[in-house]
């Protein structure tokens, strides 16, 4: 089986089988970290380029070692002052890449749809890696590659997604992935940040958390953006931290080998306390790590791959 | 010069008049309608056999951009697309560059219009200086000028206050003020509506109520003054019921909507991955909503259809979502969209759609247009309903319009304005 698109612009676009496939092509890519030679030269000779419009330490990061270790050659370009700001289109922008023959384009931009756009107007494959409030989806599959590997499986679990949802990509691409792969999901966040009809998306909508704790296999816990108090969706931080951060008083009645995610960066204190931050049931660094893994995956199945493990393995 | 029109179905709303006729202009004027000998010396025929003839379609909601935006529409390229579109009178918003709060700016358009359009320009004045929202513009200076409304469209009139005086000083004036209904606390940053499908793309949303607390605001404030108000680009379902419920109590109140309000929905935004020219203000709404504005149509709440006609060029469309500005173009996708979307679907009778493009709009802001009385101004357009083609080139120097690619039935073949063809055979033939 091989990806269906060019692109991976999000989880919605993708069908059950296809993340299925991406979270099994994942695995034999984490088996090569192992090694001391953690590399292969499956992309040798293909060219990716980080089209980072947003400030971003480990998504991009992650992207790039993830091309690196398939032997991909890799180009930076940060434009973390707007496309605006330096008076070029993303379309002229994307056409300029497309001229450089890359035939990768990871692109993370603030505004939703712009990996959309990107896509319509080039022939290399985009990735988006996270588009304003709508999508990312490799988080997505790296939150659910971790949770798989944890529990064994996806179908049945009760999921949490708790914190900014009405403003967060991590939140949609897990809530349409998490879907597809039989979960039950939860929001929990204010009532101010729960996005618009979101139960049409298959979801249980909470404002506390205390009343489902005890059902929850899994929580992900998304960082608040300090600066949404400013726009009157919470009156301070400390009410924030008090109603929704995570901490041990909350989860107090729930289950012992609850799993905790956090897709980062933290703000420890407030949507996530340190003892919860580092206690044996918090994965986030193993997030991390696993992110690698499925970025190798994505990148090697859009170039043709079908996630033979072999292939991947002795390439 | 004269001018018979023969063996068009006649279709005049203002005169209940609905029939098979001849039509026969002279001198710019219409001197009869009905059954008329061709055995006429030095008169130009046109066959209208199996077309239908109407008044002048009015456009009660044009964007010219002249001045200060003439690289996306001028006086004369948009007057042009709205000959082809079948309009004989556009009623050009006052948000140019300047903004058209003084005489010499009336003047300006007059002129340029007199000039250079093909059919009638009418200006409407800006509410406020600068349509800032915070200190009136000189309406009655405006109106001798010539202006036949006054408007802040593209903004509200936030401040309820100044809105009330306005009112006041128009219904002194005897002139219908346009408004834009928009709360911008509420709509501030959006992008789209709001509900299911923003938050599956990630884009601001625009609540409903963003607009029907304005109308709300503005039906009080015209029940408070006696003022005329006319609520503009109408285009959800609680706004409808507030209209129908103010016309009920006698309020003086008419409204409009535009085709893109009962042809689309926000799914559209989706369909169409992203595509910027589904992007307006307000946004495409909600299944609910258009299938309100069908209701308010058929049953006369909304009295007029608009095209709300916004030009904008290619690179400024072409961006991201979020920057691209709201708006499309519309003159030419007007009559088309009402025949293809309303009449043939038999949602609105072809005599009401005619009367909401001619004389309701003439109505509602005291136009001497719309109508095919004798004597009065030889705006004629002839609409062939079966007439079907592929939406693809425009007039216009804009081509942002969500319906490129559709196949829409109903197009104007002739325009007449003051008894001079315009548009014949679907082609511009004379400036």
């Amino acid at each position: 089986m091989k990806l269906k698109q060019k692109d991976l612009l999000g989880l919605e676009y993708l069908s059950k089988e296809e993340i299925e496939l991406i979270l099994q092509t994942a695995k034999p890519f984490k088996q090569l970290f192992t090694r001391t030679v953690k590399k292969v030269p499956t992309l040798r000779g293909k060219t990716v380029v980080l089209l980072f419009y947003e400030v971003s330490t480990r998504t991009r990061t992650s992207f790039e070692l993830a091309a690196k270790r398939l032997s991909a050659d890799t180009v930076n370009i940060n434009v973390a002052s707007s496309s605006v700001v330096k008076g070029e289109s993303l379309i002229d922008t994307a056409k300029t890449i497309e001229a450089l023959k890359a035939d990768f384009v990871i692109i993370r931009h603030s505004m939703s749809g712009a990996a959309h756009i990107i896509a319509k107007t080039i022939s290399a494959s985009i990735i988006n890696a996270g588009d304003g409030m709508h999508e990312h989806p490799t988080q997505g599959l790296l939150d659910m590659f971790t949770i798989m590997e944890k529990k064994g499986k996806i179908k049945g679990l009760n999921v949490a997604i708790i914190g900014d949802i009405s403003h967060s990509r991590v939140a949609k691409s897990n809530i349409w992935g998490l879907n597809k792969l039989g979960a039950n999901v939860f929001v929990i966040g204010p009532s101010t940040m729960i996005p618009m009809e979101v139960e049409k998306m298959n979801v249980e909508v909470h404002h506390d958390i205390s009343k489902i704790i005890h059902k929850l296999d899994v929580i992900n816990i998304l960082r608040i953006q300090k600066e949404r108090q400013e726009q009157h969706l919470f009156p301070t931080l400390e009410e924030y931290s008090e109603l929704f951060g995570i901490n041990s008083g909350k989860l107090s009645n729930a289950k012992k080998d609850l799993l905790i995610l956090h897709p980062g960066p933290m703000n420890r204190g407030i949507e996530i306390s340190s003892s919860i931050a580092d206690s044996k049931n918090s994965v986030i660094t193993e997030q991390v790590t696993n992110g690698v893994a499925v970025r190798m995956a994505v990148l090697y199945l859009l170039a043709g791959g079908d996630g033979g493990q072999g292939e991947i393995i002795n390439s | 010069m004269k001018l018979l029109i023969l063996n068009g179905i006649v279709c005049d709303p203002a005169n209940k008049f609905n029939q098979k006729a001849d039509v026969l202009v002279e001198n710019g004027k219409i001197i009869s309608v009905g059954k008329i000998s061709k055995n006429k010396s030095n008169v130009k025929v046109i066959d209208a056999k199996g077309k239908i003839v109407v008044p002048g379609l009015i456009d009660i909601h044009t964007h010219l951009r002249e001045p200060g935006r003439e690289d996306e529409e001028t006086i004369k390229s948009g007057t042009r697309a709205a000959s082809m579109g079948g309009f004989t009178t556009v009623c050009a918003m006052a948000n140019t560059q300047p903004v058209v709060d003084s005489v010499s700016g009336v003047k300006f358009i007059l002129a340029t219009a007199k000039q250079e359009g093909v059919i009638n320009v009418f200006p409407v004045g800006a509410i406020t200086k600068g349509s800032n929202g915070v200190e009136l513009a000189e309406i009655g200076k405006m109106k001798g000028a010539g202006v036949i409304a006054i408007s802040d469209d593209g903004r509200p009139v936030m401040n309820a206050n100044i809105m009330r005086r306005a009112l006041e000083y128009t219904k002194m004036l005897d002139l219908t003020l346009i408004s834009h209904c928009e709360d911008t606390n509420l709509s501030a940053n959006g992008e789209i509506n709001e509900g299911y499908i923003s938050t599956v793309l990630g884009l601001k949303g625009i609540p409903k109520q963003a607009e029907e607390i304005m109308v709300a605001r503005d039906i009080a404030l015209c029940e408070l003054t006696g003022g005329r108000l006319h609520i503009a680009h109408i285009s959800t379902r609680h706004s409808v019921e507030l209209v129908r419920e103010a016309k009920k109590r006698g309020i003086n109140v008419t409204a409009e909507t535009a085709p893109h309000y009962f042809s689309l929905t926000d799914e559209y935004v989706k369909e169409t991955d992203y595509n910027t020219n589904t992007k307006m203000n307000p946004p495409l709404r909600t299944k609910e909503d258009v299938k309100a504005i069908c209701e308010g149509l058929a049953d006369g709440t909304i009295n007029c259809i608009a095209s709300d006609h916004a030009p904008h060029l290619a690179e400024e469309k072409e961006q991201e979502f979020k920057l691209a500005p709201f708006g499309i173009i519309g003159l030419e996708t007007v009559l088309p969209l009402v025949i293809t979307n309303l009449v043939n679907k038999k949602i609105i009778s072809l005599n009401d759609a005619i009367s909401k493009l001619t004389c309701n709009p003439a109505k509602a802001l005291g136009l001497k247009k719309g109508s095919m009385s004798a004597g009065s101004d030889a705006d004629i357009t002839i609409i062939d309903l079966n007439k079907t083609k592929i939406i693809e080139k425009f007039e216009s120097k804009c081509k942002n319009s969500p319906f490129i690619g559709m196949k829409l039935s109903g197009f104007a073949t002739t325009t007449i304005v003051a008894g001079k063809v315009i548009v014949d055979g679907g082609q511009i033939v004379s400036d």
